[in-house]
């Protein structure tokens, strides 16, 4: 007798992206029903949100494909900026371009400027740049060092002085302590990073890219490869950070989203349809194609 | 049966496991039967060789063999091999010193620079056509080269003062040549398990391509290096021709004039293989007790460092997700 095949079950990543039925279809402030509390526990920034990064009229082509076409935005310290929209949008070809990592695939154009604390990025070299504008992966990627050698990474062959690890020491502590990773491994400092777990591997890129002290952190879905309890921690993470770092969150997940943004933007085909606040978006949107996309009308 | 299929699935016999599934195709069941057979068989052989030389090589070593000299003249009776031994990792080391260093910053190279990309195309044709040059060919080419009087100093003199041809170090220049694409192969392969994403990190912190490659993607290709230069350490080792042209395969170290060291390294001398096929009945010699003491040593260094590949690709760390 033949048995049939076993239900292979698919690992869902993270937290479902969960999307309600609307409770009826019209009306601005019925189209979203999302109910994702946001992480309200972390006190807002102290001062107002100031302005780091600018792109105007940013276009972005590969070879005669147009990726991002004339996107103006604004990121600011103080608070989360999150990129949404379907996949193929140009969400991701945005943040790339902000620390010019886009610039690495061969037939990549870009127009339009990018300004960083008012200076187009162009002006600097973009090694320092990058190190002003830091930037977390989907995978963890870890070097393979040990935990210490990891977070001292980007501290270390500045110029021609080496420093010592003595010397380095508070620097990757006090990183390791902003990335809320130090009390998981300040007893194991000398262990492969690679042995960590995901979550604790995300964590140590943030711990890596905050060793180097960026003003702007871009994050490329960081937690599309966690499970919800490190998701949850990094988002805790994010929410605290944004006071003293602009970040900007590229997410397919709506409910991260609505969770850490404090301004969120919608992007379609390379366009921006709709740039405010992520209560606004969320609630009532503007364009008919963001109230589709945030009520789990396509995406 | 269908009363406890959860139990069924739970502990699958071999049978099961094998078929994976019931409703596999007669013709599915033929090709898995042939697959075992060929890796039985495959198992069989390699046993075959291995207990033969095990039982010939004990029946004729002795601890003296490999810690004498061999007596001069060919077919005389008496003597060890160590020199044939000492010349076999000679080779070993100067081949891979070359091809080692050359075959890592070839590969790096390819992978991650690769422009313009005529010269990449052109780099990747150059290695395929050295991995499928026979070490016969290899070994002529290198003697014409070498009996050039510009290379005079790296072989002994003959007659008009032309070079011979013939060293340690022609024959470990050549070597590395049979060394170089296994370890570019093996660099390459390691370098492209690297996700992209590793590098940009690197990049996004500040670092450029240099560095990059020195503190991440060479220390993350460890072991594929490691692997490759074992391999083309044990092809090295296996080879036959270009010890006969390019290293003379006298019995005994024929050094050269000169500096002790260098005298040995422009000198002559031989390898295991040339001295298996040079006391064989099956070759030049008389003397089969001795040859199947040498290829029971010759295999056990051989096996070793295939022993030794197994160990360094099997303890692969954890890595990334792409």
């Amino acid at each position: 007798m033949k048995m049939p095949p076993p239900v292979r079950r698919i690992q869902v990543e993270g937290a479902p992206t969960v999307v309600p039925a609307p409770a009826n279809g019209n009306g601005h402030a019925s189209a979203v029903a999302g109910t994702a509390p946001r992480l309200k526990q972390m006190p807002r920034a102290a001062t107002t949100p100031l302005e780091r990064m600018r792109t105007e009229k940013l276009s972005i082509a590969y070879g005669s494909k147009l990726a991002v076409n004339e996107v103006s935005l604004n990121v600011r310290q103080g608070e989360v900026l999150a990129l949404i929209g379907p996949s193929g949008c140009g969400k991701t070809t945005l943040l790339r371009s902000l620390n010019r990592l886009v610039e690495l695939t061969p037939a990549a154009t870009r127009g339009g400027r990018i300004l960083l604390d008012g200076e187009d990025v162009d002006g600097y070299d973009v090694t320092w740049l990058r190190r002003r504008v830091g930037m977390l992966f989907q995978q963890p990627n870890p070097f393979p060092m040990s935990i210490f050698d990891n977070v001292a990474y980007g501290l270390r062959e500045r110029g021609s002085r080496k420093p010592s690890k003595k010397e380095l020491e508070p620097a990757v502590t006090e990183a390791l302590h902003r990335a809320g990773l130090l009390d998981e491994v300040k007893d194991n400092l000398d262990h492969p990073a690679l042995a960590l777990s995901g979550g604790q591997q995300q964590r140590l890129c943030i711990a890596r890219s905050l060793a180097v002290g960026p003003e702007v952190l871009l994050l490329d879905e960081p937690c599309s490869a966690l499970d919800p309890i490190s998701t949850q921690t990094i988002e805790e993470t994010i929410v605290h950070l944004r006071s003293e770092i602009a970040i900007v969150i590229v997410t397919h997940n709506l409910q991260q989203a609505q969770r850490v943004a404090d301004h969120v933007a919608f992007m379609y085909l390379g366009d921006l349809i709709e740039y405010g606040e992520a209560e606004q978006v969320f609630r009532a949107p503007v364009a008919e194609r963001t109230r589709e996309y945030v009520s789990g009308g396509f995406g | 049966m269908s009363a406890h299929p959860a139990a069924t699935r739970a502990a699958p016999d071999l049978w099961t496991r094998i078929r994976g599934s019931e409703s596999w195709s007669i013709g599915d069941r033929i090709g898995v039967g042939l697959a075992w057979g060929a890796g039985l068989l495959l198992c069989a052989i390699a046993v075959a060789i291995v207990l033969y030389m095990l039982v010939r090589g004990l029946q004729y070593l002795s601890l003296s063999d490999v810690f004498s000299h061999p007596l001069p003249g060919l077919g005389e009776s008496g003597g060890g091999f160590l020199d044939p031994i000492i010349g076999t990792f000679i080779v070993a080391i100067l081949g891979i010193v070359i091809a080692g260093p050359l075959g890592v910053a070839i590969a790096v190279w390819l992978t991650e620079y690769a422009r313009p990309a005529w010269l990449a195309r052109a780099v990747e044709s150059g290695i395929e056509i050295v991995a499928g040059t026979p070490s016969i060919v290899l070994a002529i080419f290198g003697l014409i080269v070498f009996q050039q009087s510009f290379f005079s100093a790296l072989s002994p003199t003959g007659e008009g003062a032309t070079p011979l041809g013939r060293s340690f170090l022609i024959a470990g220049g050549m070597m590395s040549l049979l060394a170089l694409p296994l370890v570019v192969g093996a660099t390459r392969e390691a370098l492209h398990s690297i996700p992209r994403h590793v590098r940009e990190a690197s990049y996004s912190l500040g670092k450029d391509r240099a560095s990059t490659i020195r503190r991440v993607l060479l220390p993350a290709s460890r072991r594929g290096i490691g692997t490759g230069v074992t391999l083309g350490m044990g092809r090295i080792i296996g080879d036959t021709a270009i010890v006969f042209i390019l290293l003379g395969a006298t019995l005994r170290f024929e050094p050269n004039t000169g500096l002790p060291g260098w005298s040995l390294l422009t000198g002559n001398g031989s390898t295991l293989t040339t001295y298996v096929y040079n006391n064989s009945p099956a070759g030049e010699g008389g003397q089969p007790e001795k040859a199947y003491a040498a290829a029971f040593v010759l295999l056990a260094i051989v096996l070793a460092l295939n022993f030794a590949v197994d160990l360094i690709t099997r303890g692969k760390g954890k890595s990334w997700t792409r």
